[in-house]
């Protein structure tokens, strides 16, 4: 075609019919969103710190192996109670002149989405351990270490928070493992990572592709449907407690042969899995796992029945009915 | 949702489909070689019949047997028509005579065609230019290798400028920018001028581009390092400054490609320019919307992000490779396109559905729905640019496939032809939201890429480097290091790309079933190691590559005994030359 002969013509339509689509598919809906969107009343501002823990989350890379963000897809309920809405991120805007927006959504998860991580895993000591030397707290975890984020020193300073390091990992360092500020302003970083629940009582977006129900059969023994205890331990304890339930000396309590969980005060028992604990100066504060994770009285009641017979634990299992009424009393 | 209802699921089974191409070819060609195994014990048999058979043979049949035989040996002279004159080749038809008696390990390919006439200052920059790309090849996949490892050793080093966080944006940002541009940049000098049959617009210039794009990859490697980076959207990663070098870098260059083409003594513009200008024009609009310091708010980011990340690899990497594909493929096979128009459908329909696919890396995100349909629609649409170039290819090849045995660049042009089909369709495939479940956020997409930036890109590049550098310099890579090269390479990328593949489906199906997060990074550890030894694999052949090229320019400094009666007669007025010059030296 003649028209295309001329390199002006020819290169001018091709510009403009990519500019045109541009337009469309990617400025107009990005302006639309930016100008659109307001956080959510009830959304807490970030602190100066946490924003400080979030220019090390960028500046170290996190997002490669760390999403985000919650899907409106079933598979992704375990990374928070709703999905995610444009709200949720209206909040961030550009870092600065150099820098751009954060919304960290990511692509790829190599290691856990981080939507709610504050909620899931808020300690403080269980945090700094594990950016510490990850494989310390999770022993097949792939995440890098971060010892540049602490410091060795003879005497812990009064504002100083000292990190436990297990005697496996602490070989050749004289002293004690001191977290920097950068590493406590990363981890109120992640402490602060919460979903806002959607205001006056609005229902959320449902999760589609939902896994088929197992139906429960009335009047049926009680263990016999009850979910996979040895799985919600994995997914909800372990990390501090470990996976052969001894814990980590100085930071978390053994499972195995505790008093608690082999027992008969089931009251209690189940007042800490959902409340949480902080009875023992020795270790440290254990959030309200039950309750930030949403646990219902089964995987509750499959988590103290795997508790009580595992490790050489052998106490006899606990039935749902018992956990049930425990749970309404305590709400 | 029924998991074992997984291969009723069409971004599955395409995804299986394309899988399997390569795999049934292999198995096809070992069923034949199995056959032929078969086929020659069957014969051996006989013969051991047909010797017994021989053994009995009465002196009868003997001598009816003998006077066939001289009935058959009966011949002609052969000096029937020519006389007893000797033979004479007075128009120089005959060449490149190869002596046979010689032992072959190596079967001899073809040679390059001889030295062409290029400004000499012309070849001095895009050797530039390719030297440059080579090592960024050699840097960047060395960093990449290293982040393999990491995933096997995770305590292999504890210093923050060599953590996976900042080490990972410095592989790909340098394997993007510092090899796979600069390589298409210099190649694309190159053809731009050839095809428009005029001089390139200026050589100076081209060596500022040169310098930029260098200076970027360097500041912005050590920014990344360093902890400096944009935020931690993928590949744009550097801050704008630096980019903006790498931008003025392909604006330089565009006003050069412009200008040659607009002397051009051709009627037409040939289809290479208009997808190698193209693909410059509008990595510069992907660049500015991107990379403008005053926007992106909140999802706006998210969105931008998106049409960013695929439209540099689609309209960038793919739609320059394509136009050099579209100089090279013809020139290597010595005959035309197949067909002019369908390349010229390619390119619209390309820009076309192209431009709508980013969105596709956030499907199920909160991103609005309908951005996130017409992404998935778009992806189905690539099907047309997809099968129409590759198409296009493989008609031009047909006929000449007898060349792929005797050339040793042609096969990393096929390897490339092909992955552009299996790999652009696999990403279709991988678009539909159901496959998004089971792959998203997995190693799927990384195997992903690999086998289109390296199946496609990488191995497009080294065809044509291995195409053009010999005729810029009339030195030639050894043949064995470039079989070795592209073996190496290739099946490195499989060993790297189908163990991740399989471990991701399975990690993903994982987590469909909502087992603990950590058994499923569990469950990777021997698929990230079959990716680390496929990986290392694919890098000693980038050495090796290396090495190719430092062969092709290196400075001769061979003692060369002269063959040919041109090559003697030079020697020998060059003698006298200096015998002469001597005895004007003592006189």
């Amino acid at each position: 075609m003649e028209f295309f002969d001329n390199h002006k013509k020819l290169f001018l339509s091709a510009l403009g019919l990519f500019v045109l689509l541009t337009i469309f598919v990617a400025i107009l809906p990005a302006l639309n969103n930016q100008m659109d969107n307001a956080p959510l009343p009830n959304a807490e501002p970030m602190s100066a710190d946490a924003h400080q823990g979030k220019l090390s989350y960028i500046a170290n890379g996190c997002v490669a192996c760390h999403t985000q963000q919650v899907r409106n897809v079933d598979m992704d309920k375990p990374w928070g109670s709703r999905p995610g809405i444009a709200a949720d991120y209206a909040a961030n805007t550009r870092i600065d002149f150099l820098r751009n927006t954060a919304t960290l959504m990511g692509t790829e998860r190599t290691g856990p989405d981080l939507t709610n991580i504050g909620t899931r895993q808020p300690s403080m000591a269980w945090n700094l351990l594990h950016l510490y030397q990850p494989r310390a707290v999770v022993k097949s975890s792939i995440m890098p270490a971060y010892p540049w984020l602490f410091e060795i020193k003879q005497t812990v300073g009064k504002d100083e928070v000292e990190v436990v390091v297990p005697d496996e990992f602490s070989k050749g360092i004289n002293g004690k493992v001191v977290a920097t500020k950068e590493a406590i302003q990363l981890v109120n970083y992640l402490q602060s990572l919460k979903q806002t629940p959607l205001p006056d009582g609005k229902l959320p977006m449902e999760f589609l592709y939902k896994k088929k129900e197992v139906p429960v059969v009335a009047g049926g023994s009680a263990v016999a449907n009850l979910p996979d205890g040895g799985a919600l331990y994995t997914q909800n304890c372990a990390a501090c407690h470990q996976a052969n339930g001894e814990g980590l000396k100085g930071a978390f309590p053994p499972i195995k042969g505790s008093p608690i969980v082999l027992g008969d005060d089931l009251d209690l028992f189940v007042t800490i899995i959902m409340k949480g604990y902080d009875a023992r100066a020795e270790y440290a504060v254990m959030n309200a796992v039950g309750t930030d994770n949403n646990l219902t009285a089964e995987e509750v009641t499959a988590i103290i029945n795997h508790e009580r017979s595992s490790w050489g634990n052998d106490a006899k299992p606990v039935s749902l009915e018992e956990v049930k009424k425990i749970m309404e009393s305590i709400k | 949702m029924k998991t074992t209802n997984i291969f009723s699921e069409s971004g599955i089974i395409i995804t299986i489909i394309l899988i399997l191409i390569p795999v049934l070819i292999g198995i096809g060609i070992l069923i034949m070689k199995l056959y032929s195994i078969m086929e020659k014990f069957l014969k051996k048999k006989e013969l051991e019949r047909f010797n017994a058979y021989v053994k009995d043979l009465d002196p009868e049949q003997v001598s009816k047997l003998e006077q066939r035989k001289k009935e058959l040996e009966y011949g002609l002279s052969n000096y029937e028509l020519s006389g007893n004159s000797p033979a004479v080749d007075s128009k120089g038809l005959i060449n490149n005579i190869n002596e046979a008696g010689s032992v072959r390990f190596i079967e001899e390919k073809r040679k390059s065609q001889p030295k062409h006439d290029v400004d000499p200052q012309l070849t001095t920059m895009i050797l530039w230019y390719l030297g440059c790309a080579t090592f960024w090849l050699v840097f960047g996949t060395t960093v990449g290798e290293y982040l393999g490892i990491k995933f096997v050793a995770p305590d292999a080093d504890h210093i923050s400028w060599l953590s996976f966080g900042r080490l990972r944006p410095v592989h790909t940002n340098a394997v993007f920018w510092g090899w796979a541009s600069i390589a298409m940049i210099g190649l694309g000098y190159y053809v731009v001028a050839r095809v428009s049959n005029v001089a390139l617009h200026s050589i100076k210039t081209g060596y500022y581009s040169l310098i930029l794009i260098n200076a970027s990859v360097v500041l912005g490697t050590l920014c990344l390092m360093a902890g400096i980076n944009n935020s931690g959207g993928e590949y744009r990663e550097y801050v704008w400054p630096v980019m903006a070098l790498f931008g003025i870098a392909v604006i330089i260059s565009l006003y050069n490609f412009i200008k040659t083409i607009a002397k051009k003594t051709t009627k037409e513009i040939y289809v290479s320019n208009w997808y190698i200008v193209s693909a410059m024009m509008f990595v510069l609009v992907i660049a500015i919307v991107a990379y403008w310091p005053t926007w992106q708010n909140g999802l706006g980011e998210t969105i931008v992000q998106g049409y960013y990340m695929h439209q540099g690899v689609g309209m960038w990497f793919m739609l320059f490779s394509l136009g050099l594909m579209y100089y090279f493929l013809p020139q290597q096979l010595n005959r035309p396109i197949y067909s002019y128009s369908l390349g010229i459908l390619a390119f619209w329909t390309q820009i076309l559905f192209y431009t709508l696919i980013g969105t596709h890396h956030f499907i199920f995100s909160a991103i609005p729905w309908w951005l996130q349909t017409v992404a998935i629609v778009g992806s189905v649409g690539m099907v047309i640019p997809v099968v129409a170039g590759t198409t296009n290819f493989l008609m031009t090849f047909k006929g000449s496939w007898h060349k792929l045995s005797s050339s040793y660049t042609l096969p990393f042009y096929l390897i490339g032809i092909i992955f552009y089909f299996t790999g652009s369709l696999q990403g279709t495939a991988e678009a539909f939201r159901f496959t998004n479940l089971v792959w998203h956020f997995t190693d799927f997409t990384v195997a992903h890429s690999h086998l289109t930036m390296y199946g496609i890109i990488c191995f497009m590049l080294w065809g044509f480097i291995y195409t053009l550098v010999p005729r810029l310099t009339g030195k030639e890579p050894p043949q064995i290091t470039v079989g070795a090269h592209f073996w190496l390479a290739l099946i490195g990328l499989l060993f790297y790309t189908f163990p991740l593949m399989y471990g991701s489906t399975l990690r993903g199906l994982m987590w469909i079933d909502g087992k603990p997060f950590i058994e499923s990074v569990e469950l990777m550890a021997p698929y990230w190691l079959w990716r680390a030894i496929g990986g290392s694999l694919m890098w000693l052949s980038h050495i090796l590559f290396a090495y190719n090229f430092y062969r092709m320019i290196k400075r001769n400094d061979d003692i060369i005994i002269p063959t040919s009666a041109i090559d003697i007669l030079r020697a020998k007025k060059e003698l006298e030359q200096q015998e002469l010059d001597n005895q004007g030296l003592t006189n």
